[in-house]
């Protein structure tokens, strides 16, 4: 038992982006409104951008960045300090991405809507239906 | 200035998708010239890396000079070098087909469509060329995003189909970012080359096992591969004809490029063929694609509907003919991406001229269509018949690949399903020239005297066909399919057989 809990509690950042990763995709498949599911495709980015940055995560890390001692005037930060940048970097493509589909899942909802007067996903079909 | 093609090819349309849309503001007639140049300038790239890669080079460019694995690099091989001339090319054809028709169906948006039009193709060349896992994911959104903003500006349905596509592709596409996540952890490398030199070592690991299956995954969600294609239909239909016949022949064919070079070439054909041991379960979803894509395209009752079904069971083919594993099926697969990309693009340009004069592509307003639009009709026909597979177009030279692959494999349910899918094709086909040709009277019932005026009728109005300038890229497409299919031969001796990676006999 105490196994199972250190090993859950040693990988708690894998556990929660799993568990972001499936409210998210709960909220694309189960709810009706289609706004919510374009928060839960928000969630279900989002979480993935929180999994690249955990796995970057140095306990005592420090900004990868050339500090120099004023008296001495030699580097004393240590490489093997430095917090790995690259994952960050890459997500705020990620982010800039996921604002992206954001504004046009947003800009397709104020279509749908002008276009049927509700966002609710079974109205809309059974419009269509009648058609 | 010729070693910076794999440069040039991706900036100059990235960056005339901004003065597209300055363009635009000052003078809405400036817009198609800009866009036409800036994908001409990636055809003619394209074409001169295809002669500088042919017989086995392989072309690496750093881009800012940066060496991999710091740096992106851009990569044209044996393997993407065709693909690149089908994107290209299928870009700039459909921009000259469709320009009556951009103009016509959005008046006031041609700014922005052709700022879309051509990011989407800078997305594609991007998904091709590069040869960074991450700098993939981002020329993917790039291409989904602008494609999810083409297929919404469509008739009163495409907004919610296109919307739907957004939910699935983004889900395809963060599988795909989650894998790219995984192979860094494992590794500490994005770089391609890199990765499939460092990846051997770790083969036993968990965590790679992972990184190939969710990347795959996402993949498969993109392509539409038949349970996950429930995206695809409906938003190909409900869009818009220009939009519909540059979309459809490209993105399917592209991701099924990207799944070709995460199994070949990151991954080694013996991991991803042998040692996880999926290929035969991958050939079996194969198979219920095809018959799957192929019984829902004999159930529709409009044009465009059975074609989107037909491009799910095409999908089908090429995922089949990869993870069959031999280097007939590879052959058959790559292949199969350029002539499914010309045969789609044919197709759907000719479905685009049929909306544009009928106003509808339902099979009940085809009647007598095969004497009103000769040309396009003839084109839709030479299509189909590429489709089916019959000799000397294109779709036969690939489907025989296909098919030696699968008897090589001994896979017959493989087989039997190709051959049972050409055969729902010839049913598909053959109903609509039916419904064209024979049936040229609306009025069959209400009388002889009738008939016979409408009989007069009929042969002065002859021939309504599109214009000239949406007719004859069509005609070019159509005899690019015999073209292409004649130019088989040399195709396989003098790129494929180099883009197959060694030991895969």
């Amino acid at each position: 038992m105490e196994d199972v809990i250190s090993f859950v509690i040693s990988k708690y950042n894998y556990w929660c982006y799993i568990v972001l990763l499936m409210i998210g995709l709960y909220a694309m498949i189960v709810k009706n409104n289609l706004v919510k599911k374009i928060i839960g495709m928000n969630i279900f980015q989002t979480a993935i951008i929180l999994f690249y940055v955990s796995i970057s995560v140095k306990k005592e890390g420090t900004l990868p960045t050339i500090i120099i001692d004023p008296v001495t005037g030699t580097h004393t930060a240590r490489a093997a300090d430095y917090i790995n940048p690259l994952p960050h970097v890459l997500m705020l493509t990620a982010i800039v991405v996921s604002v992206a589909t954001l504004g046009i899942a947003l800009a397709l909802a104020i279509k749908i809507y002008k276009e049927y007067d509700t966002l609710e996903e079974d109205e809309i079909f059974a419009q269509i239906r009648k058609k | 200035m010729n070693q910076h093609l794999p440069a040039i090819i991706v900036t100059v349309p990235l960056l005339s998708a901004f003065v597209i849309t300055a363009a635009g503001w000052l003078n809405k007639k400036l817009c198609f010239p800009i866009a036409i140049a800036a994908l001409g300038v990636s055809l003619y790239c394209s074409i001169s890396l295809l002669i500088s890669v042919a017989s086995g080079k392989i072309i690496i460019y750093n881009l800012g000079g940066w060496a991999p694995p710091w740096g992106i690099s851009y990569t044209v091989d044996p393997l993407n070098c065709l693909v690149l001339v089908a994107v290209a090319s299928v870009a700039f054809i459909n921009i000259i087909a469709t320009k009556k028709n951009v103009e016509e169906e959005y008046p006031d948006k041609i700014g922005a469509f052709y700022t879309l039009y051509v990011l989407f193709a800078t997305g594609l060349i991007g998904i091709v060329i590069t040869g960074d896992a991450f700098n993939l994911y981002v020329l993917l959104e790039i291409a989904a995003l602008t494609g999810y903003a083409l297929l919404g500006m469509g008739s009163r349905r495409a907004p919610l189909a296109s919307l739907n596509y957004i939910f699935l592709g983004t889900i395809g596409a963060c599988f795909y970012l989650l894998g790219v996540g995984y192979l860094y952890i494992a590794t500490g490398s994005l770089n391609m080359k890199d990765l499939s030199a460092i990846l051997p070592a770790i083969y036993h690991s968990k965590t790679i096992l992972f990184a190939f299956i969710i990347c795959l995954t996402g993949l498969f969600i993109k392509m539409a591969l038949f349970p996950m294609h429930a995206w695809l239909p409906n938003a190909y239909t409900y869009a818009s004809s220009p939009a519909t016949s540059l979309i459809a022949p490209l993105t399917t064919k592209v991701m099924v490029y990207a799944m070709l070079r995460i199994t070949l070439d990151v991954f080694t054909p013996q991991y991803s063929f042998g040692t996880i041991g999926i290929s035969h379960s991958i050939v079996w979803i194969a198979i219920i694609a095809i018959i799957m894509g192929s019984l829902m395209a004999l159930a529709q009752r409009g044009l465009k509907k059975m074609l989107s079904y037909i491009i799910v069971a095409e999908v089908g083919y090429m995922v089949g003919g990869l993870w069959l594993g031999n280097r007939a099926g590879i052959t058959g697969s790559i292949l199969h991406i350029i002539n499914d990309a010309a045969m789609t693009l044919c197709l759907f340009l000719a479905v685009g001229n049929i909306i544009y004069k009928t106003k509808t592509d339902s099979f009940d307003d085809l009647k007598g269509l095969l004497k009103k639009m000769p040309l396009t009709m003839g084109a839709f026909i030479l299509g189909g018949l590429s489709i089916i597979g019959v000799p000397p177009t294109c779709g036969f030279f690939s489907k025989w690949y296909l098919i030696s692959g699968g008897l090589a494999a001994g896979h017959y349910a493989f087989v039997a399903a190709l051959l049972f899918s050409s055969l729902v094709n010839v049913v598909l086909f053959f109903r609509i020239i039916e419904i064209g040709f024979f049936e040229p009277f609306k009025e069959h019932v209400s009388g002889h005297h009738e008939c016979i005026t409408d009989q007069i009728a009929g042969n002065r109005i002859m021939i309504e066909e599109a214009p000239a300038g949406m007719v004859i890229p069509l005609v070019i497409v159509a005899g690019f399919l015999i073209f292409l299919g004649l130019m088989t031969g040399n195709i396989v001796t003098s790129i494929i057989q180099f883009a197959i990676p060694a030991g895969i006999s």
